[in-house]
Formats: structure tokens, C-alpha cells, sequence
């Protein structure tokens, strides 16, 4: 990098090139937040998905599971469980609800999380309104 | 030690490598979770350790960029640190902030925590790498802006340089991003778009214009290279960062629920994302070849070459290698994901705090310019354990991710995830043996600050 090519052209293209795409990225953010609400479920939001996206917060179940694909990788995905479990609720309730308080021997197991009832409605009423979210058809296949 | 306020750096520098021991042991411990499920259950479940892990991560590597920016900024604005009380103050209030959230990870449930640290008040736990509480969220906040409003103030009345604008621009911008934390809607398609403001402009982002200055300045100290040719290396590689990394967070939302554009976007610019990488590759060892003093720290300019060569295989190409949304399709989020993090975490970031470490310690204990050849010889075990660990580490989790990705998506029968997780269990034991070896790399480079004393002939 010698002759014709100055350290001021290189200061230019950073900062003019930074600026370009700062203002490139917001305007497609800007286009996303106008095409999300035909995508992203957002008439299923009531107070139970809220509980429910409480619940699953504070219990951070995000560092086991992903949803969408995002968080750890340790435990299967929950983007989806509510149409692998059979597009029900209550399976995914019963599930939750009756882990082993001192796990599997030798096996990775769920935490019991002594969740209440209206606790355990409004995490599966979640992961349902996950569910809906159009994600391009990912998962690949119901296994997530 | 030019200037007496460079000392400031001393204890974020030791409290960097103390808390990166706490990380590696948790990451073992949930490295033989994975094979051996109960192990530990339920005292510390699976996603405590991991939270542990990687908020140990990201808090080390904080204070290793605070400590860097505290030992270079008073040479490049050639002045006395604006308050070293200030810098010293927030040091303890960080540490203590920080060891309090991991003892309240691991103490309590974090249901309980969320609880008693007022969480509904204004929610933000319980996502991945923003789990501390609010109220931790808040504190982090407030000690950069004590830290950012400290080196500013130093830098305006000093020498500007172009190390100096780019660190200080990376530092604001990592402050400025880390706001969007404090967003968290209820609408899951938002939030998550919004939480890769902080976690993608972070990593891919402006912490690479900070590894990017920090690289720039142990090569101008340790080759003597001409300063203006360095830092139009510097203006380009950083350019090509914000340039390809800004509209590459669109590989992020192939299926979040964003539109689909943005898989032509994210794909097309994150596919470019390895370019500023392999600039830093070819940059490290342009300026060794071309040194014009032969540094008596060989540790610092190997960690120096080190931190480039794997960062472009950890960031660039394990990127590269699961960025295309037809291949992302089938990858995302399995142990291709971990494998890519795993690598690109330390070649980038791991590696350039202990090259920083390496070039300022022995300065900053008293000595002329570089540790005895014996310790300079343990430290390059130390490297050489640690980084071949990784290697094999990342291959080990990129072959459980090969199979993982075939098992459970691609194949004509999917298998569920458990089954398929106990089919690749030959590969996680693999990796945990990898992940002793790192271990006892880390426990070397430990060792050499204890072994030897000053170098007797040291030259510069």
C-alpha cells in the first residue's frame, strides 16, 4: 500500500463508507419494522404470551434451548415443539411440569422449575405464538 | 512506563486473567455436561454454567480493553491519564459489581434473582449474553461512561492519533450499542432483532475496530514500522469492517421473522466479512517483515500474529463457512454455531488482550521491556498449548456439527435432537479432552509471570 494511496483517501473511504451503510442499514431496518406486522404474530400478543415471555425470561431457558435457532445449543429447539408436540399445549405443559426434581441418572435432564399452573398455560401459550411466526420455513423439518 | 498513569492498567490486566481461568473452568464443566448429563445437577444446571461462561467472557475481555486503553492512550496522547483515582475506582466497582451477578448466578435460582434484583420493573434478563440484571445492566453503563468520559477527556488534551480516534470511536460505540440491552419487547421478532444491535455491532462490529487499534499499536511499538503506514493500514481494514459487517448483521435474520430480503442482504455482505480479517493477516506479518528493530518480546509480536491468523480462521472463515443463507438453512444454530464462536472469540478477542498483556506487563512490573528468555519461552508454550487446543476444539464441535446437521435436518429420516445428541457424544468427549489441554496451556502462561525475572539484555 505505497504510492498514489494516501492515508487520507483510506480515512475518507472509513468514514464516508461507515456513514453510507449506517444510513443503508437504518433505512432497511426501517423498511422491516413496516413489513413485520404481516410476519410476526403480533395480533396473538395478549397478556398470556406476555406472562409466558416472562416466564421463559426468567427462568432463562435460553441457556439451554435456542428458539428460532438463537441461544445455546444443549437442548432441542422450541421454536417448533408446539407443532412437535402435536399442536398442544397441554403436552407441552405436562412436559414442563413433571421433570424429575433430581434429573435422569447419567442423562441430561430439565430442571424442575415448580412453575403454577397459570405460569405453565402462559409458557406453552408462548412457545404456540412462537410457533406462528414466519420464519422462511425454518426449521428444516418438525425434529427442529 | 512512559507515563506514571499507565500503571492503572496493572489490575485490570490481573483481573482480566483471574476471571478467564473462572471461564475455562466452567466451560469444562459444561463441556462434560454434555456428555455426562447429570454431572453437577441440579446444583449448577447446564444453562448456569453457561451463563457464567460466557458473561465471565465478556466481562474479562472488558476489563482487558479497559486495562489496553488505559495503557496506550496516555502514550499515544503523550499526557498523564485525566484521573487515575477515577480509573482505580471504577476498576473495584466493576470487579465487585461483576463478582456479585456470578455469585447470584450461581447462589440462587435465577427466577429468584430476577426477583429480588426487581426485574419486572424493567425487564431485560433471561436473554443469551444479556442475562445480568437490570440492575448490573445499569451499573455496566454507568462504569463506561466514568471510563469513556476518562479517556476522552485525557485524548482531547493530548496528541491525537489515529490508534487513539479509532479505540475511543470503537469504545463509544460499544457503549452506545449496549443500550439497545435495556430494549426488550414482547414481541419476540422485535426483540431478537433489536438484541443483535449489542451482540452482533458488537463482535462484528465496533470491537473490531478496538482489536483493530490495539493491533496498530503493539506493531508500531514492537517493529518500529513507520506510524503513517500503519495507520492507513489501519483506515482501510477498519473501513472494510463497518463496510461489509454493518449490513452483514442481515445474516442474523434469514429466520427470525424478518423479511426474506434479508437473506440476499445478509448473505452478499457477510459473505464479505472475512475481507478486514485477512487485511489484519496480511498487515501482522507485512509489518514484522518489514520491522526495523528486533523487539526483545518475541511473545508480544507472536501473540500479535497469532491473534490476526485466528481471527481470520475463527471470524473469517468458520464465519464464511455457515453465513450463506442456503447452507444457513440447515446449520443455524447447531454445533457449527459453537464451534464458529468457540474460534472466533479467542483468535480475536482472547488473543488480543493477552497480546496487549504480553507486550505491556513486563513494563508495567518495573522492567526495562521484556520478561527473561525463560519466561518469554514458558508464555510460548502457553500460546502454542492454548491456540492448538482451540484448533482442535473447534474441529471437534465443527465434526459433531457436520453430523448434527445431517442426522437431524438433511437426512431422508430426521433424527429428534437427543437421539442424534448421544450419536456424536465420540466428538464432545474429544472436545473436552481438547479443552484439558487449554486448560493446562492456560495454567503455563500463568506460570511465566512467576518464572524467571527481567531480561538481563534487553535492548530496547
Amino acid at each position: 500500500m505505497s504510492g498514489g494511496f494516501t492515508k487520507s483517501m483510506a480515512r475518507n473511504i472509513f468514514y464516508g463508507g461507515s456513514v453510507f451503510f449506517i444510513l443503508v442499514f437504518l433505512a432497511l431496518t426501517f423498511d422491516t419494522t413496516t413489513a413485520l406486522p404481516q410476519r410476526d404474530q403480533r395480533a396473538a400478543i395478549n397478556e398470556t404470551v406476555t406472562l409466558g415471555k416472562k416466564v421463559w425470561e426468567d427462568n432463562n431457558c435460553i441457556g439451554c434451548h435456542t428458539l428460532l435457532g438463537e441461544g445455546a445449543y444443549f437442548a432441542p429447539e422450541l421454536g417448533n415443539v408446539y407443532t412437535r408436540f402435536g399442536n398442544s399445549t397441554e403436552a407441552i405443559k405436562i412436559f414442563i411440569a413433571t421433570r424429575p426434581k433430581d434429573g435422569i441418572p447419567g442423562r441430561r435432564s430439565m430442571p424442575q422449575f415448580n412453575l403454577s399452573a397459570e405460569e405453565l398455560e402462559a409458557i406453552a401459550q408462548f412457545l404456540k405464538y412462537a410457533s406462528e411466526i414466519n420464519t422462511e420455513n425454518w426449521p428444516p423439518n418438525i425434529q427442529g | 512506563m512512559q507515563y506514571q498513569s499507565q500503571a492503572v492498567a496493572k489490575p485490570y490486566f490481573i483481573a482480566a486473567i483471574g476471571l478467564f481461568v473462572g471461564q475455562i473452568l466452567f466451560g469444562l464443566i459444561l463441556g462434560l455436561q454434555y456428555v455426562v448429563g447429570d454431572f453437577l445437577f441440579p446444583e449448577i444446571p447446564f444453562n448456569v454454567a453457561r451463563m457464567v461462561h460466557t458473561n465471565l467472557l465478556i466481562v474479562w475481555l472488558l476489563f482487558g480493553f479497559m486495562g489496553a486503553t488505559y495503557y496506550l492512550i496516555p502514550e499515544e496522547s503523550e499526557t498523564e491519564l485525566h484521573s487515575t483515582k477515577l480509573a482505580l475506582a471504577l476498576f473495584w466497582i466493576f470487579l465487585v459489581a461483576g463478582a456479585l451477578t456470578v455469585l447470584g448466578y450461581l447462589l440462587v435460582p435465577y427466577a429468584t434473582l430476577a426477583e429480588i434484583t426487581g426485574n419486572d420493573l424493567l425487564p431485560t434478563m433471561g436473554r443469551e449474553f444479556l442475562e445480568q440484571p437490570t440492575i448490573t445492566k445499569i451499573g455496566i453503563v454507568v462504569v463506561a461512561l466514568g471510563f469513556l468520559f476518562n479517556v476522552t477527556m485525557t485524548v482531547l488534551k493530548g496528541r491525537k492519533t489515529v490508534v487513539s480516534t479509532i479505540l475511543l470511536i470503537g469504545l463509544w460505540g460499544l457503549a452506545l450499542f449496549f443500550l439497545f440491552a435495556f430494549y426488550n419487547p414482547t414481541n419476540l421478532v422485535l426483540d431478537k432483532f433489536f438484541w443483535w444491535w449489542v451482540v452482533h455491532l458488537w463482535v462484528e462490529g465496533v470491537w473490531e475496530l478496538i482489536m483493530a487499534a490495539i493491533l496498530a499499536f503493539i506493531l508500531i511499538k514492537t517493529t518500529g514500522v513507520d506510524r503513517e503506514i500503519v495507520e492507513k493500514w489501519l483506515y482501510v481494514i477498519i473501513a472494510m469492517t463497518l463496510i461489509t459487517g454493518i449490513i452483514g448483521t442481515g445474516h442474523h435474520y434469514y429466520w427470525i421473522g424478518t423479511p426474506y430480503y434479508w437473506q440476499w442482504w445478509g448473505s452478499i455482505f457477510s459473505a464479505l466479512e472475512p475481507i478486514p480479517f485477512f487485511m489484519m493477516v496480511i498487515f501482522a506479518f507485512n509489518m514484522v517483515n518489514r520491522r526495523r528493530r528486533e523487539h526483545p518480546n518475541k511473545p508480544a509480536v507472536l501473540w500479535a500474529m497469532g491473534t490476526a491468523v485466528m481471527a481470520f480462521l475463527g471470524a473469517g472463515v468458520w464465519g464464511f463457512m455457515h453465513t450463506l443463507a442456503p447452507v444457513n438453512y440447515y446449520t443455524h444454530g447447531s454445533q457449527i454455531t459453537a464451534a464458529h464462536g468457540h474460534m472466533a472469540f479467542y483468535g480475536a478477542y482472547a488473543m488480543i488482550v493477552m497480546a496487549i498483556i504480553s507486550y505491556a506487563m513486563p513494563m508495567l512490573r518495573g522492567r526495562k521491556a521484556a520478561n527473561s528468555e525463560k519466561s518469554q519461552v514458558w508464555e510460548m508454550w502457553a500460546f502454542w498449548l492454548m491456540t492448538v487446543a482451540m484448533v482442535f476444539i473447534t474441529l471437534f464441535l465443527t465434526g459433531a456439527g457436520i453430523l448434527q446437521t445431517w442426522l437431524q435436518r438433511v437426512s431422508d429420516n430426521p433424527e429428534p435432537f437427543m437421539v442424534v445428541q448421544d450419536k456424536i457424544a465420540l466428538f464432545y468427549w474429544m472436545r473436552e479432552a481438547a479443552g484439558v489441554v487449554f486448560l493446562i496451556g492456560l495454567v503455563v502462561y500463568i506460570a511465566s509471570f512467576f518464572i524467571g525475572g527481567e531480561e538481563k539484555k534487553a535492548t530496547a
